[in-house]
């Protein structure tokens, strides 16, 4: 019963609390369950709250006393470690910030209480969302459930890993250039970046304020779509909220799901994310896809954005240099680590010892990238060129979308590699995110959603799909219906492949690890 | 405004990263890093620059820079005292307090 219920989608999990087949207390303590049996090894948690169980018995009580619920209520939801938790750590992966609880919670968490899910606890993530494998966690990798000697994905990992583990049905995450959506693609799952604006950040520790949204995570593109639902609107706390009003996301995705719905629909190629570089095994399942696509009767276009080629390294300037301004918050007087040099000194003297003592090693590298782009004498030519290439991307896109409804491109070039691969290697793993950082650059939404198994390792694949800004809507459109022809062809969703990290394979996964 | 494709000669070469100059920004970013973690990050820095250094040869004079991607100006909120934290909250997380005010050592060294 217990591993019936952590296996179901967020949506059929919804529709049993809410005709009362299962109540949230049980469905809780079942992921609660298995959080304690498989997270030793898949290490997606950082903090399992006290309070689950407690609060599932309170939307129990409301939903007997008759209490109007929402779509979702009762459901278990883990939250990426970036969020701010009135009532749990939140750390965002860093030493600096170790054991602090914030005294608020982040506009979405108190969303998420508002709407009757339940936090399970708070996931592992690269240490300020600065990664793309979860190793540059300060409290130790994250485990992708498909290879437990492999990467998640990163910087949002352990919200990737715990949803592919079913140590929870959904999860939040946040994306600065594919924090969601690579580990969504190497982990056989679901993730969306919202249009930039679109969900607030109030109380997401910021990364790159230019760049960072907050999004769902799920198994499902209609459990994004229902916890997209939740999330989305204005916030009067963060002033780069957009005011839109949104049309329904589980609708749009249901619209998807209708016969030809994907009968006449442009879709455009880019040339520039399926080169080079990409593994075999990816560029076969895109082939497979385009050519699913082209038999559900859309409309194949390749085109081409000459700009991408420049977005990787205007990136690096872009969110190195936000970062390092950001990142000054944490100087030891406010809030988070102090240390104290042998001897004492000045506020400025512990400042740089806490800050030396509290960040890691990518944290540091791109502080120190940061510092010189923005440095006098250099800010033009680096910091001021990365915001023009910005400009360039953003035409790129504008041009694209004048021809086609939605992009398409593989989410990542690679499966996932094993731990400890790039790790000394900072060029290496900046290119993991090279299909992802577009799409943030220019503020557009992008989701990410299983694309099959490459045939060389056996290991997940993921499918980008790219709408104009504020089109999120297609994106669940689109993806429910590529999800759909997906699992009709191979007669399976692909989640279903996953090991089931059951006692043996665990011991034995662990003596591999060992 | 510098000509960008001066750029690339200016300040692209590896070896313009010294060990100085990582130094110099760390004490900026106020970062106490120790010898070792200098060593390596000249290295790197150098690397990473030198990646990343391409952008300037896109950037003409013609192009506008965009700082946000989906811009919001004049956003303001009525001139009234909102929501704040107490003075309890606020000092909640602090390493060090008094109960009424972060505590911390002192701001001047003693040559100042």
């Amino acid at each position: 019963m217990s591993d019936d219920l952590i296996r179901l989608s967020a949506a059929d999990l919804a529709s049993k609390l809410a005709s009362g087949e299962v109540s949230s207390v049980e469905a809780t303590k079942a992921h609660l369950d298995r959080i304690a049996s498989v997270d030793k090894d898949v290490h997606a948690f950082l903090h399992v709250s006290e309070a689950a169980l407690q609060t599932a018995a309170e939307i129990d009580a409301k939903r007997k006393a008759g209490e109007k619920l929402g779509p979702l209520a009762g459901v278990p939801i883990a939250i990426k470690d970036v969020l701010c938790t009135s009532d749990m750590p939140s750390t965002s992966g860093s030493k600096i910030l170790e054991g602090w609880v914030p005294p608020y919670d982040a506009t979405v968490v108190a969303k998420l209480r508002a709407a009757d899910l339940v936090p399970l606890g708070k996931t592992n993530m690269d240490e300020f969302a600065m990664g793309s494998s979860t190793e540059f966690s300060a409290y130790g990798p994250t485990h992708n459930p498909w290879n437990l000697d492999r990467i998640p994905g990163g910087s949002g990992g352990g919200s990737a890993a715990a949803v592919a583990a079913f140590e929870a049905p959904l999860a939040l995450g946040s994306d600065t250039g594919g924090s969601i959506r690579q580990p969504g693609a190497v982990t056989g799952t679901v993730g969306v970046k919202p249009t930039y604006g679109s969900v607030s950040r109030y109380g997401a520790i910021a990364l790159a304020s230019s760049l960072d949204q907050v999004g769902p995570v799920s198994r499902t593109v209609l459990d994004s779509a229902l916890l997209h639902d939740v999330i989305k609107g204005h916030d009067k706390r963060d002033s780069t909220s957009l005011r839109d009003e949104w049309p329904s996301f589980a609708d749009a995705a249901t619209a998807g799901l209708a016969p030809g719905s994907l009968q006449g629909v442009k879709i455009g190629i880019v040339k520039e994310l399926n080169g080079d570089g990409f593994q075999q095994g990816v560029k076969a399942r895109f082939a497979d896809a385009v050519a699913l696509l082209t038999s559900a009767g859309a409309e194949i276009v390749e085109v081409s954005a000459p700009s991408f080629e420049y977005a990787i390294s205007a990136y690096y300037l872009i969110l190195p240099a936000e970062a390092s301004s950001n990142l000054a918050k944490f100087d030891s007087v406010r809030f988070g680590l102090r240390v104290n040099p042998e001897g004492g000194g000045t506020v400025e003297q512990v400042m740089s010892a806490t800050r030396e003592q509290g960040f890691g090693p990518e944290v540091k590298r791109r502080i120190i990238l940061g510092t010189y782009a923005l440095s006098a004498g250099y800010y033009d030519a680096y910091y001021g060129s990365a915001q023009k290439v910005r400009t360039l991307v953003q035409r790129d896109f504008a041009r694209m979308f004048d021809e086609v409804d939605i992009l398409l491109s593989p989410s990542a070039p690679t499966t996932a590699f094993p731990i400890g691969e790039k790790i000394d290697d900072p060029l290496a793993m900046y290119l993991n995110d090279l299909t992802t950082i577009p799409a943030n650059l220019a503020g557009i939404p992008g989701m990410s959603i299983p694309m099959g198994l490459a045939d060389e390792d056996g290991l997940p694949t993921g499918i980008q799909l790219m709408a104009p800004a504020r089109e999120d809507a297609r994106l669940y459109t689109y993806g429910a219906a590529l999800e759909q022809l997906f699992e009709q062809s191979w007669g399976h969703t692909l989640i279903s492949k996953a090991p089931s990290l059951s006692a043996s394979e665990q011991s034995a996964a662990t003596e591999g690890v060992v | 405004m510098p000509d960008p494709r001066r750029g690339p000669n200016r300040l692209g070469a590896m070896s313009e990263i010294t060990r100085e100059q990582v130094e110099h920004l760390a004490g900026l970013a106020r970062i106490a890093l120790t010898p070792d973690e200098i060593e390596k990050l000249t290295g790197e820095l150098g690397h990473i620059v030198d990646s990343i250094a391409k952008v300037q040869e896109v950037a003409g004079q013609d192009v506008p820079a965009t700082s946000h991607p989906i811009p919001l100006s004049n956003v303001f909120r009525d001139d009234v005292v909102g929501e704040t934290l107490t003075q309890e909250q606020a000092l909640a997380g602090a390493p060090e307090h008094d109960g009424s005010r972060f505590k911390v050592s002192a701001i001047l060294g003693e040559e100042q």
